[in-house]
């Protein structure tokens, strides 16, 4: 896979970068940008990323890896992640976890073998009033209940 | 009563510039210009403002903070990072009222002399992010944000920064240096944002919720905000009922709401009748009470007299049946995930508490173990960089003085009496 924005992140890139005093500032737009550019923060990508900002490719990866959404390994084209704060807990994410796991086949941490599903469980989404909460990439799945659940990972197994 | 935001919240018409507008939105920016920039801070004082991060501090004072002198440029930081476990306010406006918050920046920062605001929104919240930059984009165009806005001859450029991911970063100098392309390592004070924070400049930090009752401060005065609230809390707060209640959300409520109707007028009492056990008051850093406690006003003084904290006013409701020590569990688990580590008291004692409720709620627990996460505790408040560490013992010590017993019994018992589930 070729680590270099495509046009339209390239340009994203600059428009950001008008936005601070100090370049350095872009370095976690930088950091989604090129997650959602290449999937996943490879160390090409991290090499990539320091050369954009003019950071070293050392404090680059001790940011990359300080916060948890960004992936330094590839994840599943979706990613479920399932918050086990207390609100969540108390309405029955444990129980959502452990069906979710049964029905993929896998634990929390694991992708499966198709590349489809990866599996999280998650601190707090700020969401409680709905839980429990899933967030699958970018979306919300709130007030969840195992049949609910089960139709999401249908739809998305039914779409490609 | 009175509301200060929901009516711009109750539901996704004012989401747009042209709905906001339609119903008086940017008449209170269109007013600050107007007026001399003290007077706008002297409206917020009196207005009792207290922030709704969590700290409670009165904004105010804060503003107050500012050198006086303007020889170097200003910034603004937007905590919109909402990382309290039970705290989900600062969503519900910015999902539907994002100008509000958009107008309560511009204000702000009128008043303050100051030229760039970074909204720092947490990483999650991606469709919000979008929305905000869709309402900073608008308020650009219509001419409230950008260069001479409003034809006042003052420029502010707004941008929407996200995080990625980090509880910590929600504390306002860990903000700072997320902002700035850093780990959201939390830094020593101090010296305090308002004299080095983002960029080396002079920096106010202050919440969402706390900079979207600006507008309607500087519309209806100080002083009718301040009566809408009680003694040294001026206005109205966001709270967020989560947990097994029938309706479990956010409710603009007046300062000196009673507890108990929060949760069973207004959320409308446990699902299914259940009895209440234990409610934590404002965000998993809280204190917990007993339910007979919570014949109390919910308002920042009256929860300190009882040993407790107001903080995001998050309310997580716990029903009987619930296991205490699995819940602390579960809290403990969140804290030690989140400690950033420069600290070697929180680093060690957020482990040792996760650690140690973990084994206990697994039946595995030693005589003395309470003891020792007590202990735990002491050594852990107050010796740290931020208050993280505080905000992990505070709900440990409050789960072993209030619900001692069960954490008894899972030690001499050897197994979690509630057969570990919630
Ligand atoms: C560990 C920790 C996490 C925090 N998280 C948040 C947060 O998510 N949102 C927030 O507004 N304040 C948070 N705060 C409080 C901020 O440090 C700061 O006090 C607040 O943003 C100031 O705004 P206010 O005065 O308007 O409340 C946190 C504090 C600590 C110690
Ligand atoms: S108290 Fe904990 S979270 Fe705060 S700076 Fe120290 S180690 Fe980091
Ligand atoms: S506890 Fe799950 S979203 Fe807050």
């Amino acid at each position: 896979m070729s680590v270099v924005f495509s046009e339209a992140a390239r340009a994203e890139f600059e428009r950001l970068l008008s936005r601070y005093p100090d370049r350095r500032a872009v370095i976690l737009p930088a950091l989604h940008l090129a997650q959602r550019e290449f999937g996943y923060l490879s160390d090409e990508a991290i090499l990539y990323v320091a050369e954009l900002t003019g950071a070293s490719p050392a404090e680059i990866e001790g940011v990359a890896t300080f916060y948890t959404m960004y992936n330094r390994k590839p994840v599943g084209k979706y990613h479920l992640q399932i918050c086990r704060n207390l609100s969540c807990s108390l309405l029955g994410a444990e129980r959502l976890i452990g069906h979710v796991s049964e029905k993929l086949g896998i634990r929390p941490g694991e992708t499966t073998p198709d590349g489809r599903f990866t599996l999280s469980v998650v601190e707090c989404l700020g969401s409680c009033g709905t839980a429990p909460v899933m967030q699958v990439n970018d979306d919300y799945h709130e007030n969840l209940t195992v049949e609910s659940v089960d139709a999401v990972l249908d739809k998305l197994r039914s779409e490609e | 009563m009175e509301t200060v935001l929901t009516t711009h919240l109750a539901d996704d018409r004012y989401r747009r510039i042209d709905g906001y507008r339609g119903s008086g939105g940017y008449e209170a920016l269109r007013k600050a210009v107007s007026m001399p920039r003290e007077s706008i801070v002297e409206e917020v004082r009196k207005a009792n403002l207290r922030g709704r991060g969590g700290a409670g501090f009165p904004a105010g004072v804060k503003w107050g903070f500012l050198p006086k002198d303007f020889s170097r440029p200003r910034v603004l930081v937007v905590n919109a990072d909402e990382g309290e476990p039970g705290t989900f306010k600062d969503r519900l406006i910015l999902t539907r009222g994002p100008h509000l918050l958009v107008e309560g920046i511009a204000i702000t920062c009128y008043a303050l002399a100051i030229h760039s605001a970074y909204i720092y929104i947490r990483g999650e919240y991606v469709l919000e992010a979008r929305i905000l930059e869709e309402a900073v984009a608008e308020a650009y165009a219509a001419g409230f944000l950008g260069k001479d806005l409003l034809g006042s001859g003052f420029d502010l450029d707004v941008t929407v920064h996200r995080g990625a991911g980090a509880y910590i970063c929600g504390e306002e100098t860990s903000t700072i240096n997320s902002l700035e392309g850093k780990r959201g390592w939390p830094r020593l004070k101090p010296p305090f944002p308002a004299s080095v924070g983002a960029f080396g400049l002079p920096t106010l930090v202050n919440n969402v919720e706390t900079l979207a009752d600006v507008p309607w401060i500087v519309a209806n005065g100080g002083e009718r905000f301040a009566a809408l609230g009680c003694e040294k809390n001026g206005g109205t707060r966001l709270v967020g009922v989560s947990g097994p209640v029938e309706r479990p959300g956010v409710y603009e409520l007046p300062a000196n709401v009673n507890l108990r109707d929060v949760i069973y007028d207004i959320a409308g009492g446990l699902r299914g009748g259940k009895p209440l056990k234990a409610v934590i008051p404002g965000g998993s850093s809280t204190p917990v009470l007993r339910a007979e406690e919570i014949d109390v006003t919910f308002d920042i003084e009256s929860m300190a007299k009882i040993g407790t904290m107001a903080g995001t006013s998050g309310v997580i409701v716990i029903p009987e049946g619930t296991c205490m020590v699995r819940a602390l569990s579960v809290l403990m688990n969140f804290y030690a995930h989140e400690s950033c580590g420069q600290c070697s008291p929180c680093r060690e004692g957020t482990g040792w508490l996760r650690k140690i409720t973990g084994r206990i709620e697994a039946g595995e627990g030693r005589p003395g173990d309470v003891e020792l996460i007590l202990d735990l505790c002491d050594n852990m408040m107050g010796r740290t960089i931020c208050a993280l560490a505080d905000a992990a013992a505070m709900p440990a010590q409050s789960f072993i003085w209030k619900f001692r017993e069960e954490f008894d019994r899972h030690i001499a018992e050897r197994k979690c009496p509630f057969g570990n589930s919630f």
